[in-house]
């Protein structure tokens, strides 16, 4: 189930401050629905997104969280106990935070009558929090929400076997010194293995990497295909961060070390040097290489979302409009990370929007080779006759309005977190470029609606299960 | 009923599901066709590789057929006289099939061994060539590459499969009483080791794409690849072909290089088996093994072994010369001649004859979660059709539910299934103690307990839940059809389906129609029965119906045997020894000795003094005592958990003393004891068919050697008579009957067979 959301813009004050920056404003038609209430987007923040085992590796998964709200606070001055209610996205978690919303929130200093709770969506976990918080406006329970995520790779829970867990369970129970030495001689080799987080599917044991390969094949997507998208996304990211538009990224003092104010992920390379890289999941045939994919990473990112009413009232010059989002679900074996070809059209369609209608398109790039075959899936009409039930094809986004800031493969890709970024970025763009209508997909999870007669809305789809993308639709 | 383990050689053949030849018939090549344009075999260069695509328009599977040897040697000709052509890619574009195997039809034109053994030259001549090819060859393989299909590929030099879940390499030669013909016997040994060539060869197991990576026959696996831009199947061929042409050309400018490194291990291995005596070691170690589980019976394994030994002893020449000289004399054996009949039956019997039904059946109700119940579930479930399993206890249905979740787990365990599929199988299943959701059931198997009147009571009550649409079929063994359906408000829904115990391992299902069942509840029975993957013969409606009524004489005279002091394990060894996959008093114990009571009784009140033999008090006297066979742990013989050997149950012994009877020396020789058991059970198959109980003969063999165990080698009942001659049959059936009486009478058609020797059941 692929959820898409629509994020509404409100940019009028401004766009016309921005005398650098000539916009055409566009006369389409207001996302607003009758008898729905208008959510919007006040702000977006993350920490800067950083490779596993750097910086971040001494900290814990609710530091980075709490680093992002504080953020987020500081940005939008807001008052602690304003905030209804706050949601985080995480997928591996850390044990003793499994609620590491309610955790970050106490640390953050939020008030701690505010309830908090965390959702898991895998890749589309903060969309599922975002899409939540639209949900818990909408359905009139609050009016402030702050939704966010976090991934921390750097450590993850490494446990003992099932069998040796069993055994020391046991132990717990045993009453004797006789019992606990049967149980303790009971240990053998074969209980100290180590039991690692599964990076692989559940009900298929296909790792995302092995999956993502197969589905470049099945497209027939080329490794020099996967490599030029990966150097686009580098050096597009590159530009961005030095023209200073990643105005998401909040500076993180980590304690012991320096002040991170910068993504240290974004390394534009040449076709060259990445052609020399062997495919890292199928050997030795396959396209898919550490260059081509998203790399592991630490992150988090939070946002405040409001009904309309309460942001206006509040003195707030709200971002965006959420307008609409839709979940999409497929086979996850063969069709796992094909959930944006699948949302896009269909929140399109909720929208009565077209493909030509948006202006800002952010899909999340698990993989060069994913996001190749999406476009590919998108240009076919073959694929959607025989899979969608469609007349003729979705259409694909035209480049120039794709992930022009970077994406997961250069920025990073903090499981948890990337939803957030995706729909702030939209945002952010829309606003820069003057556009309207923005869209977010992802192959994991969650969107969320909201309209108003303002200029801007956001559709953001997001898609679920190890393979969504979660879309936004800009209104401006 | 039947509960038999076939083991052996049988079994693995009843199991397998490979097609090493076509179920077509030869086709004839006239002059003219292989003049015109090739049809089976294509190439395209793609730069500087050729790539060879293989596709039999006439067929649904590839088989090495003259039509397809010609066009390949056409094709090679062309390629090598090519000097722009620097490697070249084998592959076929037919979905789920590399080749096949050789084409039976072949070998079964050829009128002597001489005939045959110049075959087999000419196909290890033409892979030779390809062995010896001066640019490299890749073999593309997506599907079946077995028999002579995996010979040619194994004399490529290099190999990529697809890790699909029908690629599936082997040389099921053994199962059809052959050996490989083409050079397997040669090449295989050095590709995969002494042990690994023979084990592949003498049971003809099927090896999946990962395990023949590991074992050396592939050099590399391809992922199977989803939807993409084109149908799943034809882009992943496409995807194989590109990597295949990678390789190639990776080959040809020696970037890849076709030598392995080879693990410590498989160093060591090498070692010690060019060691003289390891291998004489080996070779003798093999055959006694072959000895005791053929018991002398397939003279294949045999020769595969000769073949290998004359390879690695003797040099390449003399090995090729006795594979072709065996191959030859192999191909002229009745044994060899019995299983391909039994192939080719089985082939047939795996189609549905009475059309589509009108409605397809997709949600399926069974009576009664014993083991037939369960079993019948168990074979249901992962098939995708909607099941329940109702009977009228908790403890019914939890031992019924756990049976068909043992059944899926051990697979899991087997890794032939994921823990995440396994409960996705068992989503379909729904065991219960009432009848809800019966009224959207489109069929009822009842599996409840031997009874006509419990019979009745439950058919009266599900009809009165049940759609009108819905099928009511019987899983009894031996109660007249048309009895239970005469308590049924409509007959033309009734019907028989004998199911054998274990259902998931027995392959047979017996259907048994009554005057009234109509055509679509046959082709709806079937339907469910193909889907299940049953081997299926459909039989006409009588006591014991074709199975039952055949093995209760046998079992009968099993009785008399023991009444007569033959013990248990002798009557088994004499079974065993004739060639039955289970003895005697083992199947007894296995079908269970209640179940044979009430058989014995019931059929000896219908067709008389016929089936009489052993007294019936014996059977009925170890069931009053709790002797019921392996179920309740002791019958003939005493059954411990985890005890390999069993030992005869000395209180049945006793009871055996109790009713002794004197033996007659004239007719007590093991031969005699033998002939006395085998002997009634042809008679009485032959008169099923003389009454019309069954439709042919064909199926007739099916049912005697997928249901009850009948020697495989001999091919069946009727094929036996054909082999062994009637004549000499009724002769032997005379002397039996002079001392027994009419139990040995043989029937009119057998009659008629020996006066008439051009007679046969099978052309």
């Amino acid at each position: 189930s692929w959820r898409f959301f629509f994020l509404s813009f409100r940019k009028i004050y401004t766009i016309l401050k921005n005398s650098l920056l000539i916009i055409q404003t566009k006369s389409k038609k207001t996302l607003a629905r009758p008898n729905v209430k208008n959510i919007v987007l006040v702000e977006g923040v993350r920490t800067p997104f950083l490779l596993s085992g750097t910086t971040y590796s001494d900290l814990m998964p609710h530091d980075l969280a709490r680093a992002a709200l504080q953020g987020l606070l500081h940005r939008t001055a807001i008052p602690k106990d304003v905030v209804d209610y706050i949601i985080y996205g995480t997928v591996i978690q850390e044990v003793k935070t499994s609620n590491v919303a309610r955790e970050a929130a106490l640390g953050a200093g939020f008030s701690d009558k505010i309830p908090s709770h965390t959702v898991t969506m895998a890749c589309i976990s903060s969309n599922q929090a975002m899409t939540s918080a639209v949900g818990l406006i909408a359905a009139g329970q609050c009016d402030a929400v702050v939704a966010g995520g976090v991934e921390f790779m750097s450590d993850v829970p490494i446990r003992h076997s099932r069998k040796m867990r069993k055994t020391m369970l046991s132990l717990n129970k045993a009453k004797t010194l006789g019992q606990r030495l049967s149980l303790l001689g009971s240990i053998r080799l074969a209980h100290l293995s180590p039991e690692l987080p599964a990076v692989a599917e559940f009900s298929t044991s296909e790792t995302m990497g092995h999956s993502a390969d197969r589905l470049a094949a099945a497209f027939g997507v080329s490794r020099v295909e996967q490599d030029e998208f990966a150097l686009r996304s580098h050096s597009l990211a590159k530009k961005a961060q030095d023209a200073g538009l990643l105005q998401d990224v909040i500076s993180f003092k980590v304690p012991g070390r320096d002040i991170v104010s910068q993504d240290n992920g974004i390394r534009p390379s040449s076709m060259e040097q990445m052609a020399k890289l062997k495919p890292a999941f199928i050997k030795p045939h396959g396209t898919v290489t550490a260059a081509n994919s998203s790399f592991l990473t630490d992150g988090a990112s939070a946002v405040l979302i409001m009904s309309e009413e309460k942001a206006l009232a509040m003195g707030y010059k709200p971002k965006a409009y959420l307008r609409d989002f839709v979940y999409v679900s497929q086979d996850p074996k063969d069709q796992l990370l094909l959930g944006p070809t699948y949302g896009t059209p269909k929140v399109l369609e909720r929208a009565g929007l077209t493909m030509s209608d948006i202006d800002v398109f952010e899909f999340h790039e698990a993989f060069a080779g994913q996001i190749m075959a999406n476009l590919k899936a998108m240009d076919s009409d073959w694929f959607a006759q025989t899979y969608m039930g469609r007349k003729s094809k979705v259409g694909t986004p035209p480049m120039d309005k794709f992930n022009l800031w970077g994406g997961s493969l250069s920025l990073g890709h903090p499981f948890g977190a990337t939803g957030c970024r995706l729909v702030t970025t939209v945002a952010h763009r829309l606003q820069k470029e003057g556009g309207q209508y923005g869209l977010v997909a992802a192959c994991a999870a969650g969107g969320q609606v909201s309209d108003t007669h303002v200029q801007h809305s956001l559709v953001v789809p997001a898609m679920i299960a190890f393979c969504t993308y979660a879309k936004h639709l800009y209104e401006l | 009923m039947a509960g038999v383990r076939a083991a052996g050689v049988f079994s693995r053949f009843a199991n397998s599901k490979y097609s090493l030849l076509s179920g077509h018939a030869s086709r004839s090549l006239s002059v003219s066709s292989s003049v015109a344009a090739r049809t089976h075999v294509s190439y395209e260069l793609k730069d500087d590789v050729a790539v060879i695509r293989l596709n039999d328009p006439t067929s649904k599977v590839n088989t090495l057929s003259v039509q397809m040897q010609a066009e390949l040697t056409e094709v090679m000709g062309e390629v090598w006289s090519n000097g722009a052509v620097k490697s070249a890619v084998f592959i076929s574009t037919k979905p789920g099939c590399f080749i096949a195997g050789a084409d039976i039809n072949m070998i079964q034109a050829c009128k002597s061994s001489e005939e045959v053994t110049s075959l087999s030259r000419e196909g290890q001549k033409m892979f030779e060539k390809i062995e010896k090819s001066p640019i490299p060859i890749v073999a593309a393989i997506n599907g079946s590459c077995l028999g002579g299909g995996l010979e040619f590929a194994i004399a490529c030099q290099y190999r990529v499969a697809t890790k699909s879940r029908k690629t599936i390499l082997g040389t099921p030669e053994v199962m059809l009483g052959l050996l490989p013909g083409a050079g397997g016997t040669q090449r295989l040994p050095k590709m995969v080791g002494l042990p690994g060539a023979f084990d592949m060869m003498l049971t003809g197991r099927n090896i999946r794409a990962d395990k023949a990576k590991k074992m050396g026959l592939v050099h590399q696996l391809v992922d199977p690849l989803g939807p993409g831009l084109k149908p799943a199947e034809e882009r992943t061929i496409e995807y194989l072909e590109e990597v295949a042409v990678g390789v190639a050309k990776g080959i040809a400018n020696k970037k890849v290089s076709l030598t392995k490194e080879k693990g410590f291990m498989q160093k060591l291995q090498d070692t010690v088996m060019g060691l003289g005596p390891v291998r004489k070691q080996i070779y003798k170690t093999v055959s006694d093994k072959v000895q005791k589980q053929t018991k002398g019976l397939y003279p294949a394994p045999v020769k595969i072994i000769e073949s290998i030994q004359a390879g690695v002893e003797q040099g390449g020449e003399a090995g090729y010369v006795a594979e072709a000289t065996n191959f030859g004399k192999l191909a002229m054996t009745s044994e060899s001649r019995a299983l391909i009949g039994l192939y080719q039956g089985q082939v047939i019997c795996k189609k549905n004859h009475y059309g589509t039904p009108e409605k397809e059946v997709k949600k399926l109700a069974i009576l009664g979660a014993g083991l037939m119940g369960a079993g019948i579930a168990q074979v249901s479930v992962d098939k995708g059709l909607t099941t329940i399993l109702k009977d009228t206890a908790v403890d019914g249905i939890s031992r019924g539910e756990q049976q068909v979740y043992k059944g899926l787990n051990d697979k899991v365990k087997k890794k032939a299934l994921t823990s995440f599929a396994r409960d996705t199988i068992l989503s379909n299943l729904s065991a219960q103690l009432d009848y809800s959701s019966f009224k959207s059931a489109d069929m009822v198997i009842e599996a409840v307990f031997e009874d006509i009147n419990i019979k009745h009571k439950v058919l009266k009550e599900v009809e009165a839940v049940i759609p009108p649409h819905c099928i009511f079929a019987s899983n009894t063994s031996a109660l007249p059809i048309k009895d239970i359906a005469a308590a049924s408000k409509r007959p033309e829904k009734v019907i028989g389906m004998h199911y054998f115990s274990p259902v998931d391992k027995m392959q047979l299902l017996e259907i048994i129609t009554t005057d009234k069942t109509s055509k679509d509840t046959t082709a709806s029975a079937v339907s469910v029965g193909l889907k299940q993957g049953k081997i299926i013969i459909v039989v006409g409606d009588g006591p014991g119906f074709y199975t039952t009524r055949c093995l209760a004489p046998m079992l009968a005279e099993a009785v008399r045997v023991l009444q007569e002091g033959v013990g248990p394990k002798r009557l088994d060894a004499l079974t065993t020894s004739f060639g039955f996959p289970v003895g005697a008093a083992t199947l007894a114990d296995e079908v269970g000795i209640d179940v044979a009571a009430h058989v014995a009784e019931d059929l000896g009140k219908a067709f008389g003094s016929r089936f009489g033999g052993g007294n019936v008090d014996v059977l009925k006297t170890m069931v009053e005592k709790g002797f019921k066979g392996r179920k309740s742990g002791k019958g003939c013989y005493i059954y411990g958990k985890g005890k390999k050997d069993k030992s005869v149950n000395p209180d049945a012994e006793e009871i055996l003393k109790k009713y002794k009877l004197a033996a007659h020396p004239a007719i007590s020789t093991d031969s005699d004891i033998q002939y006395r058991l085998v002997s009634r059970f042809v008679n009485e198959a032959v008169l099923c068919l003389q009454e019309n109980i069954l439709r042919n003969p064909v199926e007739g063999d099916i049912g005697a050697v997928f249901g009850l165990g009948f020697p495989p080698c001999l091919g069946g009942p009727f094929r036996f008579v054909d082999s062994f001659g009637a004549e000499r049959l009724v002769g032997i059936m005379k002397r039996f009957e002079d001392i027994y009486g009419n139990q040995f009478t043989p029937c009119q058609l057998l009659l008629d067979h020996a006066k008439n020797p051009s007679k046969k059941f099978h052309k």
